[in-house]
């Protein structure tokens, strides 16, 4: 086996343990029959350790990776959210230490595992750095970066669980469709993990040309059944499916066909769980909430904003700024990538005026710690994927 | 307004809260608060107390924190707009100017593209309005902080240890009881140990650590304007400078905007990763994306003209250094780095041609064409010679029977010329491109015949001097400590007092962390012997649950 192999068999490893740590931790905070919390200490504990293996395990993905490809693994879509998911999951590990919290693992680790799943949906193989990521900044920079975020998105853990036990799932308002929305959205993106898996599994490939933007003939592949089609395409592949419209030449069908399946797997996921449990799905978690302390939640989910807002600062923009002027010859381009990490510290630098200034506390501030959070995530996904820029790396 | 003289004889500045001097509540309104409102110690803030002239009114509106957040909040969005379409400045058009830009915007993007460009959403970061935001946030960065950190700072540094009861008993921690004689001398040890400062005053002790925290806000502020600052003054002129060289192997060009120096391109290399040996691990990445580059290199040797020597003389220059400029490894001299940007391979360097014959195909000898400076005349011997007549480096066709060329790099060379030979002695002349040869006077004997070229690399190279770095480097770091000192310190103050009747009063404070004030005050009460102390906002909390809690059950009875 060599170096990489064992790298990614410990990302299984790291899977696993989550995925069950998850479960034992909901088994934790649900309570007994009789209604008592007795044993949420003794199976969260339990829930912990293994939450603790995986971890090990995630780090010792990390460091083979870094061993086998010779560079920090932190250079592509894979090895960032890959990443990501190990600071989160690390984030709450301490946060376990000083609060006990099994509530948030249940939160947390799912997220963790769909952020993971989410990873592995792009090219793994070990790959070279191109110039510009040459340097040990790269390392510095990025672990910085994604240590902040993963600080973060605790925060958000937190804010969650706090909505999920003060928003009244039994009436309609406005809080209700939005933490809805937000459940919706995440199940989206498994649609998109079970979507992508099935397709490459089943091996779907059709192959189009097409007029691009600058009028010349290009060609794409499709991985999924082609919903839309580029501009004036034409079939390579002969039973590949007709597209059902086309797309001007600035945007890529392929992508727009990607997202329209997550959709529909996602969609199609969402109303099976809503059918089958016969309730929205923020109302499923709250038997498993009932035992939140809030004012905990909302400790951790400021403390985590006040770690995790000045490392943001540090990884993102200065130590952004720094290896920019060393590369690119300039601090600062308003690159889109540069530009919402700007929105990020932006954001959060409201939310702090808005909590420490104006008392948003509670609720408020709850909300504020899952919109951080979407911001992040847009950040991550969509600046990478669909906006195009200099940190178009994937 | 007048000044506002408390029961205890100080006389506070107008708007002033609580008692500079003995923490009396002043205002009818915090005389009937349970506990006082300690943000900013009760001061006296500008924005709180004038409210009269224009001046007055733009100071509270700067002031206002959520007039503060309302620009962050604004500037956000912007930011995100700006991101939808690409800026200008990352299009890519043959000639860049202000037509070519907005109909690529109309021509790429359609609709949206030509609304987005006429919003100035294409230079929306450079856009008047954008800058006046951030100007705004830098007011109110200096503005809000100037209202509440000169009160505070004076109402701090004023403090007195002796405090009216009112006060002390409307915060939140509070104990007041018997106590034994000695604890007094007791808690002021404890509180040393704990690295309180302790001052004492009669019958009344006034202990208080971190009170450097509550400076954290105004200091990461100050961080934040002294970075704006310096992004402005990179429009000085001499602050700032970024120009870019194209610089073919082998020449020597003047650095622009570096007086005196001179860059040689030596050579210049492209490098992608092989697959092969120590990169076979990469070779499955490779395979998908098709080719990935390692290296963009140019070899440098920098000069130096000494300052007496005429401009744009070359002879005298001395060797500074040698570098190779990689991506992440600029040059750096004398305060400016410069940068490999980008590059272009095989541009044509030189043209050999032979004259020959059309018919028998004999030659008379062959020419080279330097096509960066092209001779006049070439004389192969024999009486043969070639006469440059016209060379057009970038040819684009005719214009009025005149060739053109579009601009000066060697893309497509195009020469005019008059070959004379011992045959033709009055000359021919003829137009010759890449595959391509005119006779405009009719039939000629003899012809060019291309016979190879020579190709050599550009170097795109970005010359930068930015002076403001350092300035913008000491806001960040003034920044990141104003953050830590606030965020990660906090100000813990008490004030124990003993009665006439022999008991003790005692109140605490902190700006934030509750939970470490009382594991202070645990410590001290054990050891002291205090009374024992309630925390008044749990309190009041508790109570608040009850009634509802009361009202809920009401409610279900009736």
């Amino acid at each position: 086996m060599t170096l990489a192999d064992i790298s990614s068999n410990l990302l299984y490893v790291a899977f696993v343990a989550y995925l069950i740590a998850t479960f034992v931790f909901g088994g934790a905070v649900r309570g007994n029959k009789e209604g008592s919390f007795k044993s949420e200490g003794r199976w969260g504990n339990i829930a912990f350790i293994i939450t603790i293996i995986g971890f090990l395990s995630h780090l010792g993905y990390f460091f083979t990776r870094w061993g086998a490809t010779g560079h920090a693994p932190l250079s592509n879509m894979f090895e960032f959210t890959t990443a990501f998911g190990m600071t989160l999951v690390g984030g709450f590990i301490v946060i376990y230490l000083l609060y006990r919290t099994p509530v948030l693992g249940m939160v947390v680790l799912p997220i963790a595992l769909l952020i993971i799943a989410f990873a592995s949906m792009f090219p793994s193989e070990v790959s070279p750095l191109i110039p510009a990521l040459q340097t040990n900044w790269l390392a510095i920079h990025v672990s910085t970066v994604v240590i902040a975020e993963g600080i973060l998105a605790i925060s958000a853990g937190a804010g969650l669980i706090y909505l999920l036990k003060v928003v009244d799932m039994t009436k309609k308002s406005n809080q209700r469709f939005w933490l809805e929305a937000m459940m919706y959205s995440l199940v989206v993106v498994m649609g998109f993990v079970v979507a992508n898996s099935y397709f490459t599994l089943t091996g779907y490939e059709a192959e189009f040309t097409y007029i691009d933007k600058d009028d010349n003939e290009s060609s794409i592949t499709y991985n999924m059944p082609p919903l839309v089609g580029m501009n004036e395409y034409t079939a390579l592949t002969d039973d590949a499916m007709e597209p059902l419209f086309q797309t001007p030449p600035i945007i890529n069908a392929g992508k727009v066909t990607t997202i329209l399946w997550s959709l529909i797997f996602g969609t199609a996921l969402y109303w099976s769980i809503r059918l089958i449990a016969r309730k929205r799905i923020a109302a499923i978690f709250k038997p498993y909430v009932k035992n939140v302390n809030l004012q905990l939640m909302d400790e951790i989910n400021y403390r985590a904003v006040i770690i995790g807002f000045p490392l943001f600062t540090l990884g993102a923009l200065i130590f952004a700024m720094i290896w920019a002027q060393i590369a690119w010859s300039r601090f600062w381009g308003w690159d889109p990538k540069e530009v919402w990490a700007l929105v990020t510290w932006l954001f959060y630098a409201a939310y702090l005026h808005l909590r420490l200034g104006k008392g948003w506390q509670g609720e408020k501030s709850a909300w504020l710690a899952v919109g951080g959070f979407a911001i992040i995530m847009f950040n991550l996904v969509a600046v990478n994927l669909i906006i195009a820029g200099l940190h178009s790396y994937a | 307004m007048e000044n506002l003289q408390c029961k205890c004889g100080h006389i506070n500045p107008p708007g002033t809260i609580l008692c500079e001097s003995c923490g009396r509540s002043l205002t009818e309104e915090e005389q009937n608060k349970k506990l006082a409102d300690m943000r900013y110690e009760g001061t006296a803030r500008r924005s709180q107390t004038y409210n009269k002239s224009i001046i007055d009114k733009i100071w509270n509106f700067f002031s206002s924190v959520k007039v503060g957040v309302s620009i962050i909040a604004l500037l956000l969005v912007a930011a995100a707009v700006g991101t939808i379409l690409p800026q200008a400045q990352y299009v890519n058009v043959p000639v860049r100017n202000d037509a070519t830009i907005k109909a690529y915007y109309a021509d790429v993007y359609g609709e949206i593209g030509k609304i987005y460009h006429f919003l100035g959403f294409h230079d929306l970061y450079g856009s008047i309005w954008f800058i006046v935001l951030v100007g705004m946030l830098a007011i109110s960065l200096i503005v809000a902080s100037l209202d509440r950190f000169v009160p505070l700072y004076r109402s701090l540094k004023n403090q007195r240890v002796l405090r009216h009861r009112s006060f002390m008993n409307k915060q939140r921690i509070y104990a007041e009881g018997d106590a034994p004689a000695d604890a007094m001398q007791k808690a002021e040890g404890k509180l040393k140990e704990l690295k309180y400062n302790v001052t004492v005053d009669k019958n009344g002790l006034l202990a208080e650590k971190g009170r450097f925290s509550r400076w954290g806000p105004y200091v990461n502020h100050i961080g934040l304007i002294i970075f704006l600052f310096g992004v402005m003054l990179r429009m000085m002129p001499g602050f700032y400078v970024d120009e870019t060289l194209w610089i073919r192997e082998g020449e020597t060009r003047a650095i622009p905007e570096a007086p005196g120096y001179f860059l040689e391109n030596e050579n210049f290399t492209l490098e992608t990763y092989t697959g092969e040996g120590e990169e076979a691990k990469f070779e499955e990445a490779i395979d998908r994306v098709g080719s990935v580059a390692k290296n963009y290199q140019t070899d440098i040797v920098l000069y130096e003209a000494p300052e007496e020597s005429l401009p744009g003389a070359t002879d005298e220059m001395e060797k500074v250094k040698e570098h190779a400029i990689q991506v992440n490894q600029p040059l750096k001299f004398d305060g400016y780095a410069v940068y490999q940007m980008d590059f272009r391979q095989n541009e044509l360097r030189a043209m050999t041609f032979d004259l020959t014959n059309k018919e028998t195909e004999e030659s008379l000898g062959s020419l080279t064409v330097d096509l960066v400076n092209p001779e006049k005349s070439y004389d192969l011997g024999n009486d043969a010679r070639v006469d440059l007549l016209g060379y057009y480096p970038d040819f684009s066709g005719f214009e009025d029977g005149e060739p053109q060329t579009e601009t000066p790099i060697p893309n497509n060379p195009g020469f005019l010329v008059r070959m004379f030979t011992p045959e033709t002695p009055e000359g021919e002349v003829s137009f010759i491109v890449i595959q391509n040869t005119i006779e405009p006077l009719g039939d000629n004997q003899y012809k060019l015949t291309f016979q190879g070229a020579e190709t050599r690399d550009v170097s795109g190279l970005t010359i930068r001097k930015d002076k403001t770095l350092p300035i913008l480097g000491l806001g960040g770091l003034i920044f990141m400590i104003g953050v830590a000192q606030g965020m990660y310190f906090n100000h813990r103050r008490f004030w124990i007092q003993q009665q006439a009747d022999g008991s003790l009063i005692m109140a605490g404070h902190t700006n934030k962390n509750w939970f470490g004030l009382k594991k202070d005050l645990d410590q001290v009460s054990e050891h002291a012997s205090l009374p024992p102390y309630t925390d008044q906002q749990e309190e009041i909390e508790t109570q608040e649950k009850l009634k509802n809690q009361q009202k809920v059950e009401g409610d279900e009875l009736s």
